[in-house]
């Protein structure tokens, strides 16, 4: 942002840096003082939605890492979620662990699950691995349902206590949406950040071409693998969020379409792009709030089951047809739209 | 017992062969996997049972004009979604194909609702047959030997016709197809009708058998998925088979362990054949050339 001409680097350190200028700072300073002390101005229903919007960047994260990065297709994030959502339901509901150890162990759990459904993209990619991805959807699903009903009440909602600091239990909206937008804000900065690691060059360098990657040395398969570890860690923590913030768990919340709005969210905002992703998310999360705000007023033109029919159908009508004109259109996403926007006004109004 | 569980299971799977190989014949002269096969079909077997009983129209003409309808649909769904993305990554065309599975998973709840619908009774004439202990049903029979000949149908088309020729050269190389002088444009829109019009019979069969839902309809169509890849995603005859190995062990597990274990069989064949032999058993291996 804002670099025109006369502002050089002059070591690696500050080349390497991802706040550049002091400009930049102030900006992200301010910005990051606007996001926390945003719940003073808004409340209610528009904080809750944000916290879905938090969470739902969070799974999306995990998506871009592995999908958006190491080119692995992944239809069953919500199914990892729903590992991670009914690890802590279960340890804190039955165990009385408290939620800051069942947090991190739902993600490792969540992990070493993705780990499990990773091990074939040791000879499989493309179709293949998303039919494991797929399998495990349908899979995961059914053992929350079947396996112990009697701990994870089956197909109903199983409650889920609020986390506790210090005897203040994070109870209202407000409250979740510091602990959301904290956790949210360190997860893009370290999917950023792992992006300019060593080990998301290899993730690059797979997904490019994953032969001429093995040939320069790196294992594709611990690649591969560690990738779909970091992406469940993800969605165990937006699997964690989102059981607190519901205040309770279901089968019903993790199912095969939410995976696939989720991979439809990260192509919207742009793959590969952690910035991106909170673009799409924000933009898919709004047209489906919108839609769905708008149905009541459809309903009216249809007789009384069609019209709920209708407001209920324009939701995926209208993301499917979103998904598509940006497959077409603008393959590279928000993003791509964004950093257009940034080089025009660097370089306004002498545009050579 | 076990017996009437395998039949049960194999005229299931009769089903899973149909839709399978409405996916493989996609599969094998675009090289695009449909996701969007279990609302195509879905979508076929609303559009029959609405002019079933919307208009009462009888089976005989109402089942030719829904399939021609669903063929139309198939075709406009390949020139919207899959045209302009031609040569794309494969992500790119998965996610066009799922796109296209929301797209017609809306529409289908804006005009047929979310609530299930069962197909008029007494729609196909015949009675239960009993041989015994065992008693075979006369409409999944009837399922039964309409997916064979749909079978049979489509590989002759595919072996001894000229389109069909057209359609497995395109399937090899595109390149040498269009050198060949093979519109490979008209190909791909003609695998597409073919594709969604058996899909459709497999949904005007399906909702026959078990009744049509908005999302329960393409979830049991998704269960045709780990037949497809058992027998090999670019063989048709594997797709049947395939589908009928998934539907057999899918009604046995059923059958002997729990009824919920059904749901849940044909995905653990899915996840054992991806581990053990991802080409399937009748698929191409595939050698990765630099």
């Amino acid at each position: 942002m804002w670099r025109p001409s006369g502002i050089m680097d002059m070591n690696y350190k500050e080349d390497e840096a991802i706040v550049r200028t002091r400009l930049q700072k102030g900006l992200l300073i301010a910005s990051l003082v606007a996001v926390y002390l945003l719940p003073l101005w808004v409340g209610g229903r528009l904080l809750n939605f944000i916290n879905l919007i938090t969470i739902t960047a969070i799974s999306v994260q995990g998506v871009n890492i592995l999908t958006g990065l190491t080119g692995q297709i992944t239809l069953g994030q919500t199914a990892f979620m729903a590992v991670g959502a009914y690890c802590v339901a279960l340890t804190t509901v039955y165990w009385h662990l408290s939620f800051w150890l069942a947090l991190p162990l739902a993600m490792f759990i969540t992990g070493l699950v993705g780990l499990l459904f990773g091990i074939p993209s040791l000879r499989i990619k493309g179709f293949y691995l998303a039919m494991a991805t797929l399998a495990a959807q349908f899979i995961i699903p059914w053992f929350i349902i079947n396996i112990r009903p009697d701990l994870t009440f089956g197909y109903d909602t199983l409650p889920v206590p609020s986390p506790l600091i210090g005897g203040f239990a994070l109870k209202s909206q407000t409250s979740l949406f510091y602990l959301c937008m904290t956790l949210g804000i360190f997860g893009t900065f370290f999917a950023r950040n792992l992006q300019r690691s060593r080990f998301g060059r290899a993730f690059v360098a797979v997904r490019d071409n994953d032969l001429a990657a093995e040939i320069m040395g790196i294992g594709i398969f611990r690649y591969k693998l560690l990738a779909f570890f970091i992406c469940s860690l993800y969605a165990g923590l937006a699997g964690g969020l989102y059981a607190v913030w519901m205040r309770g768990v279901s089968p019903d919340h993790f199912t095969l379409s939410e995976s696939i709005w989720l991979l439809g969210m990260l192509i919207v905002g742009g793959l590969g792009h952690p910035a991106g992703v909170w673009f799409g998310v924000i933009f898919i999360r709004t047209l489906d709030l919108s839609v769905r705000y708008l149905g009541p007023y459809v309903q009216p033109f249809f007789d009384a089951d069609v019209g709920t029919a209708v407001a209920k159908g324009m939701g995926p009508a209208v993301f499917g047809i979103i998904g598509l004109v940006f497959l077409i259109f603008e393959p590279r996403g928000l993003y791509r739209i964004w950093e257009r926007f940034k080089a025009f006004y660097r370089i306004w109004p002498f545009s050579y | 017992m076990i017996l009437q569980f395998m039949l049960n299971g194999i005229m299931i799977g009769a089903m899973y062969g149909l839709i399978g190989l409405s996916i493989v014949i996609i599969y094998k002269s675009t090289k695009v996997f449909n996701f969007a096969v279990g609302t195509l079909l879905t979508m076929g077997g609303f559009i029959c049972l609405s002019l079933l009983v919307r208009l009462q129209l009888p089976l005989y003409i109402a089942l030719p004009l829904a399939l021609g309808v669903s063929g139309i649909i198939g075709a406009l769904s390949e020139r919207v979604t899959l045209r302009p993305l031609l040569s794309q990554p494969l992500l790119t065309l998965i996610m066009a194909t799922l796109f296209l599975d929301s797209i017609l998973q809306g529409i289908i709840v804006m005009s047929w609702t979310t609530y299930a619908f069962a197909f008029p009774s007494g729609m196909i004439p015949g009675q239960t047959l009993f041989l015994g202990p065992i008693f075979i049903p006369h409409e999944p029979f009837y399922a039964f030997i309409t997916a064979l000949i749909c079978f049979a149908i489509v590989g002759f088309f595919f072996k001894k016709t000229q389109k069909g020729l057209q359609m497995r050269t395109t399937a090899e190389d595109q390149d040498v197809a269009m050198a060949l002088g093979i519109n490979v444009n008209h190909v791909f829109v003609l695998t597409w009708i073919l594709s969604v019009i058996v899909g459709s019979l497999a949904g005007v069969l399906l909702g026959n058998l078990v009744g049509l839902q908005a999302s329960m309809t393409p979830a049991m169509a998704f269960k045709a998925l780990p037949g497809v890849i058992l027998g090999g995603l670019d063989s048709m005859a594997g797709a049947v088979i395939g589908g009928i190995i998934v539907g057999v062990l899918e009604q046995l597990a059923g059958g002997v362990l729990g009824s919920h274990y059904a749901e849940v069989t044909p995905y653990f064949i899915l996840l054992l054949v991806l581990f053990v032999r991802p080409e399937g058993l009748f698929g191409m291996k595939r050698i990765e050339r630099i």
